[in-house]
């Protein structure tokens, strides 16, 4: 940066042009290197950790209340039918339950799905401790195969005083090049 | 390396009667004056900014009543990420390239830009990005319609009009490094003897750190995007949920681009500002050095805040409290600035014309967005604020009262020096306070609806924000039809105005306005690479024909990479968007951008 300069300005700017050309490129680099970097922030601070079991360490029912769970079922451009058998259940919190999803492939080829679960209200999310879910693996199906899948959960009792109501929402979305 | 005999770098400048210009539309085409570029690179980005303020009026057309009126509301989705990719991308980002282009070399003595070749292209490029992001509205699906960020699930799931965009944003990107790299290197290489870093006109400083900021996040856009498309036509997964990805790893990546991009946006104004107002206040800039130390501190730090963009993202408390306190950090540095420029008025003798009402209008509203910024720095705030109209009214406080004024001051302040001829103080001041007053008509009621929770980005309302909501549109109508007074004025000024003496304003003393200094300085650093002269000298006889045989080169090849583009463009619409079409159209511009490269390598 000082003001001492080379005799041809002409070579000295084109080394600074290969040198700022290499900052480029590691930018871009850089750009990639932060998926592998997000993920092991994910994976540290636990914050995606949406596709391994839930643990309960309070087993205690709370007979005293009652929780109204609402289930629903998406899917993203997927010929699919996707249901649950019950579409609302009463559970009282700290009491295991479980819901039954169906879900049929009504196409002619095998396809692979993944299942997105998304609560309301969100601060819901944390007090829905689920046990076992298809939404933890990619589920693959057949040419018209037709499945049940169990929703093992339980609602944690120190969910707040003022929800009521869980809406759980699961949402099929394809898994393309299986 | 050398092989063609006229160099531009250092050669530019001692004849400036090359004798045979082409003339017309080539001399256009054809140019390596860093003048005429930066002349291009102005008239594009007004052309852009009439383009994306017809789109902001349609959108406050729709605005003016609750309901749907006049636009579909997938097409207004379309005009919101538009207008603002246009605004950014098109109209403040090459304004701010045009400025340097003139300005730089002048401003330090520099006989031209470094890479003068590497000038022409990084323009260039511009009007080809420009058609490609407007042709998106014709392609099936109609343009990008997920905002201007471009946030998946959305921007992986809608028409090819993403890709589009995708590939607009690549050129223009590709455009700004090249830019930026031809303006550090003509500061830090090709100043005048005796104009030490610390010596340069505030202007090339923030410039120089705009530039650094521009080469270092521009790459991580493009790989953003990069991710984006091949997440929507060849299968990974970087931000589809149902293949392990997430669409909040995008957010990140992007904000770590958008969030210095800001920066970009604003600090070659504070530049323009900081040269405008010793002018008129006639009085030397109070604390030169804390300002580049400010501009420095402000330029690192943008780095560490991006995720104040996306409070509600549902990130760890820990995470939300170290953002909100680096951005409340960023307030020190700028206030920094602020307190200088009105140290530099204080006790001046002041005079009002037009670029010193810009540039004091600059300073009251872009401290008023600057304290909105503040109140949504606060999490729990913006939590609340979010995505509300209050943001809507904070950026446009700081981009268009900002950025914005800053550049018309910027213009009316240089006009004199680039057209010779003196604008009409008349017209200016009509200019200044039509802007000014509808603005914030425009503006300020933003506010209001944000507080009371309207969203942005949904064509419809309701009722109880009708009243601010007519107030904004017809002070857009108002705002925009101000600026065809900007565009009379300059025109006049350049065809009909009384020549402008050598030095327009007696209280400027930075070289380019203190002439003949600056021929003086241009002199003395050219007399420095004497050896280089007689070189020069004893290949005078070949270089025009050579010169002009290059330069005709330079258009047949932009011709034909145009050809190939729009061929693309019309195969990637004709196959409806499909992976192949969009593989094909993907080649066209990676063609485009080698060829680009390999060109200007070469010099």
């Amino acid at each position: 940066m000082s003001d001492a300069r080379p005799d041809d300005p002409r070579k000295a700017n084109r080394t600074l042009l290969l040198k700022l050309g290499v900052v480029v490129i590691v930018m871009f680099g850089f750009g990639f290197l932060l998926v592998p970097f997000y993920d092991q922030i994910c994976k540290l601070t636990g914050l995606r950790d949406i596709d391994n079991p839930d643990r309960l360490e309070n087993s205690q029912i709370d007979r005293a209340r009652t929780v109204r769970l609402e289930f629903d079922a998406n899917l993203r451009k997927l010929p699919w039918t996707f249901r649950p058998l019950a579409a609302v259940v009463s559970v009282h919190p700290g009491e295991m339950a479980q819901v039954v999803y169906e879900v049929e492939n009504r196409t002619e080829r095998p396809m692979t799905g993944q299942a997105i679960p998304s609560y309301g209200p969100q601060s819901a999310a944390e007090y829905f401790k689920k046990l076992d879910c298809f939404c933890f693996a990619k589920q693959s199906f057949g040419p018209h195969e037709r499945r049940q899948m169990p929703v093992v959960f339980v609602v944690d009792p120190k969910l707040p005083r003022d929800i009521n109501t869980i809406s759980l929402s699961y949402t099929f979305f394809e898994v393309e090049g299986n | 390396m050398s092989s063609i005999p006229h160099d531009h770098a250092a050669g530019h400048g001692v004849d400036h009667e090359h004798a045979h210009h082409p003339g017309g539309i080539m001399r256009w085409i054809t140019t390596t004056n860093h003048k005429d570029i930066g002349t291009l690179y102005l008239w594009f980005s007004f052309i852009m900014f009439l383009v994306g303020g017809v789109m902001a009026l349609a959108i406050r057309a729709e605005l003016f009543q609750p309901g749907l009126q006049l636009v579909e509301p997938e097409f207004f989705n379309q005009l919101n990420t538009v207008h603002g990719l246009v605004m950014i991308f098109g109209a403040i980002m090459p304004a701010a390239v045009g400025f340097a282009n003139w300005q730089v070399p002048l401003m330090i003595g520099a006989p031209d830009m470094a890479f003068a070749r590497m000038n022409n292209w990084s323009f260039w490029l511009l009007p080809f990005a420009a058609v490609l992001l407007l042709s998106s509205f014709i392609v099936p699906g109609g343009a990008a319609s997920a905002g201007w960020t471009l946030y998946p699930p959305l921007s992986v799931q809608t028409g090819m009009g993403m890709d589009l965009t995708i590939f607009a944003v690549h050129i223009m990107g590709a455009s700004s490094i090249m830019g930026s790299i031809n303006i550090i290197t003509t500061i830090l290489n090709m100043r005048a003897p005796g104009m030490t870093m610390m010596k340069m006109p505030l202007f090339v400083w923030t410039w120089l750190i705009t530039a650094y900021l521009l080469i270092a996040v521009m790459p991580v856009l493009a790989g953003a995007v990069t991710m984006l498309l091949t997440d929507r036509h060849f299968g990974t997964s970087f931000f589809n949920a149902a293949g392990g990805g997430d669409p909040v790893l995008f957010q990140h990546i992007f904000w770590f681009f958008g969030h210095p991009e800001v920066y970009i946006m604003i600090l070659p104004s504070f530049g323009i500002v900081s040269t405008i107002i010793p002018a008129f206040a006639r009085k030397p800039l109070f604390g030169y050095a804390s300002m580049v130390y400010a501009t420095g501190s402000i330029a690192i730090l943008s780095f560490l805040v991006w995720a104040h963009h996306m409070f509600t993202v549902g990130m760890p408390a820990a995470g939300q409290v170290f953002f909100m306190y680096v951005t409340m950090l960023i307030a020190v540095p700028t206030a920094v600035k602020v307190f200088n420029w009105v140290a530099t008025m204080w006790k001046g003798s002041m005079t009002f014309e037009t670029p010193m009402l810009f540039a004091i209008g600059f300073i009251f509203m872009f401290t008023v967005g600057g304290f909105t910024g503040l109140v949504l720095s606060l999490v729990p705030v913006d939590i609340v604020l979010h995505d509300t109209y209050y943001v809507v009214a904070h950026f446009h406080y700081v981009l268009v009262a900002g950025s914005l004024f800053a550049f018309f001051g910027g213009i009316y302040y240089w006009l004199p020096k680039w057209s010779g001829r003196m604008y009409d103080e008349t017209l200016g001041k009509w200019h200044f306070w039509t802007s000014f007053v509808f603005f914030n008509i425009t503006f300020f009621p933003m506010h209001f609806l944000g507080l009371a929770g309207m969203p942005r980005r949904v064509p419809d309302y309701a009722t109880q924000f009708t009243d601010w909501n007519e107030v904004a549109s017809i002070g857009a109508f108002g705002f925009g039809l101000s600026q065809l007074i900007f565009l009379y004025a300059v025109l006049k000024a350049i065809r009909s105005g009384p020549p402008a003496p050598a030095r327009p304003w007696e209280g400027s003393d930075t070289l380019d306005i203190r002439d003949p200094a600056a021929g003086e300085l241009k002199r003395i650093y050219l007399k420095r690479n004497e050896r280089l002269m007689m070189e020069h000298a004893t290949r005078r006889e070949r270089p025009v024909p050579a010169q002009r045989g290059a330069n005709m080169r330079t258009a047949l090849i932009l011709l034909s990479i145009a050809v190939v583009l729009f061929g693309g463009v019309i195969a990637a619409g004709y196959s409806g968007g499909s992976t192949a079409g969009i593989g094909v159209l993907g080649f066209a511009i990676i063609g485009f951008l080698l060829v680009a490269i390999l060109r200007n390598v070469r010099r």
